[in-house]
């Protein structure tokens, strides 16, 4: 005990720097619950029909690029059956036959722990995936404006020309996890800076768009803008897609936030403050 | 925070909450979209090989069973409440009024897509046939197909006046260039283009425009609607 703590002792030689605003605190955690009841009620959505599909309709003479599937062999055990381009796989336990809430395998695409509700439920499962989606993008509004308003953006996000030069020993410390102490913590690094613009141009407004293009509402706006897409079933795979790209984001995010500092990045989001190691320590 | 999700669901007045978001998005949409906003219509290529059918398949109805042996002969559909001249339509009559045919998109909630060639009576040509009074609100359909095993519980729907007078909106008596079949409504169903397939009622035996639907089964607007369904279903 004694001796943890002196070993932690240069660690807390450095000074706390507010790193992050009290508006993007918010929305940052407004995001966080939204995202995930978006993701685990859209998982149940999907179970009423899983199956995507390439094109205008789901029944175009071509089979589902993608479905999950449950099957009950002769013995009258229920298996799981994913197949993907036409390829089967058995993911019985994984997808189609899953645990539900009492642990006994039913035939549900995704577990029970993975979606809201736990069991399949339509209608439920609507209800809390359309009104989050309104938080959603409200939160993603308010955010977007308070970036630019507050230079956010400009300042913080927006890559300079050091950044852009530094890109190929930015990969190779990530590769390394290596990751800059000192002053230079105290700004994003340039892949870092990269993947949030990307999930906030890219992939957040994708995943919107493909979700209002599946509206036989909205589409009427300007008949046949979801043709852009190829179609509203491909709407809807991409929105599935994203969906997942989205997860990969958030794990890589939580790993950076754990190895560079879990307290310390938590600490940061939570009260803004980040302690910031002495220079040249 | 997933079990108390869950306890969330099950609660009388959390879901409440949740529905709050439906006259957000109606309110939405009614603003960004024009009255008389069309639905995207197809290609004669871009037609589903064939149309699914959905829910009730074949009524167990024995007056609708009779009617469908007898080749719909006998088919009423009588168009009455809030309105100066009630009517009673035969298929002949129907076929008689104003038409539309177009190719659509069928938008099921459960996420599929299917797209056919429609053709049916304008349902504003019914309307205007009836002469609504000023107090209708809703336009109320009522249904041949019980959904319950022991034949209770008629399916109905309903819509609102905006959704009733768009050009898109019509009792359709042709599928793909033939009749109707049973299994997809016969003899008439609604396509109402900018909403999902559930509000599409099959085999319709009975309009009614009234001023609220609180007091009519469930008492919300319809037979999905009573049980948790979006009754503006534009999404």
């Amino acid at each position: 005990m004694q001796q943890e703590t002196a070993a932690a002792k240069p660690e807390r030689a450095g000074y706390l720097y507010y790193r992050h605003r009290l508006p993007v605190r918010i929305m940052h955690w407004i995001n966080v619950i939204a995202l995930t009841i978006l993701l685990m009620s859209g998982l149940n959505i999907f179970g009423a029909h899983p199956s995507l599909y390439w094109g205008k309709s789901s029944y175009a003479g071509r089979p589902a690029i993608f479905q999950i599937d449950a099957d009950s062999t002769a013995d009258n055990r229920i298996v799981g059956k994913t197949r993907i381009f036409g390829h089967e796989f058995d993911t019985t336990g994984w997808l189609g036959a899953t645990r539900g809430s009492d642990g006994a395998l039913v035939a549900s695409s995704f577990p029970s722990w993975m979606t809201i509700p736990d069991e399949r439920w339509l209608a439920m499962a609507r209800r809390w995936h359309l009104f989050f989606a309104w938080i959603f993008v409200i939160n993603g509004v308010c955010y977007l404006a308070y970036s630019i308003a507050s230079r956010h953006l400009a300042r913080d996000l927006a890559p300079d020309g050091n950044d852009v030069r530094s890109i190929g020993r930015s990969f190779l410390d990530h590769l390394r996890f290596r990751h800059p102490k000192g002053e230079a913590s105290k700004r994003y690094n340039v892949l870092q800076k990269i993947a949030y613009l990307v999930v906030i141009f890219v992939l957040l407004p994708l995943i919107f768009l493909m979700g209002v293009a599946m509206s036989p509402g909205v589409d009427a706006l300007i008949p046949g803008w979801v043709d852009v897409f190829g179609g509203r079933q491909s709407a809807r795979t991409i929105h599935f897609i994203v969906a997942w790209l989205l997860v990969a984001f958030v794990l890589i995010h939580v790993f950076e936030v754990i190895i560079t500092g879990l307290w310390n990045n938590l600490r940061s989001m939570i009260t803004g403050n980040y302690r910031a190691a002495r220079a040249c320590r | 925070m997933l079990a108390g999700c869950e306890k969330l669901s099950k609660s009388e007045w959390f879901p409440k909450v949740l529905e709050g978001a439906e006259s957000v998005t109606r309110s939405a949409q009614r603003l960004l979209l024009p009255r008389k906003a069309m639905a995207q219509e197809f290609a004669e290529s871009d037609r589903s090989p064939s149309f699914r059918s959905n829910g009730t398949a074949m009524p167990r109805n024995a007056q609708y069973l009779a009617m469908a042996a007898g080749g719909f002969e006998n088919y009423r559909l009588d168009v009455g409440g809030l309105v100066g001249k009630p009517v009673s339509l035969s298929l002949a009559d129907l076929r008689a009024l104003p038409s539309r045919t177009q190719i659509t998109r069928h938008d099921c909630v459960e996420g599929w897509s299917a797209i056919a060639k429609w053709k049916g009576a304008k349902l504003s040509a019914v309307l205007d046939a009836v002469q609504p009074k000023a107090s209708a609100r809703f336009v109320m359909f009522y249904c041949a197909d019980p959904m319950e095993a022991d034949g209770t519980s008629l399916y109905y729907e309903s819509i609102d006046m905006e959704d009733a007078y768009h050009p898109q909106t019509i009792l359709a008596y042709d599928l793909n260039d033939t009749r109707l079949p049973i299994p997809n409504g016969a003899p008439i169903r609604l396509r109402v283009e900018r909403q999902l397939g559930y509000k599409h009622a099959k085999y319709i035996t009975r309009i009614e425009l009234v001023e609220s639907f609180a007091n009519i089964a469930g008492g919300k607007g319809g037979y999905w609607e009573d049980n948790g369904y979006e009754w503006y279903a534009g999404i």
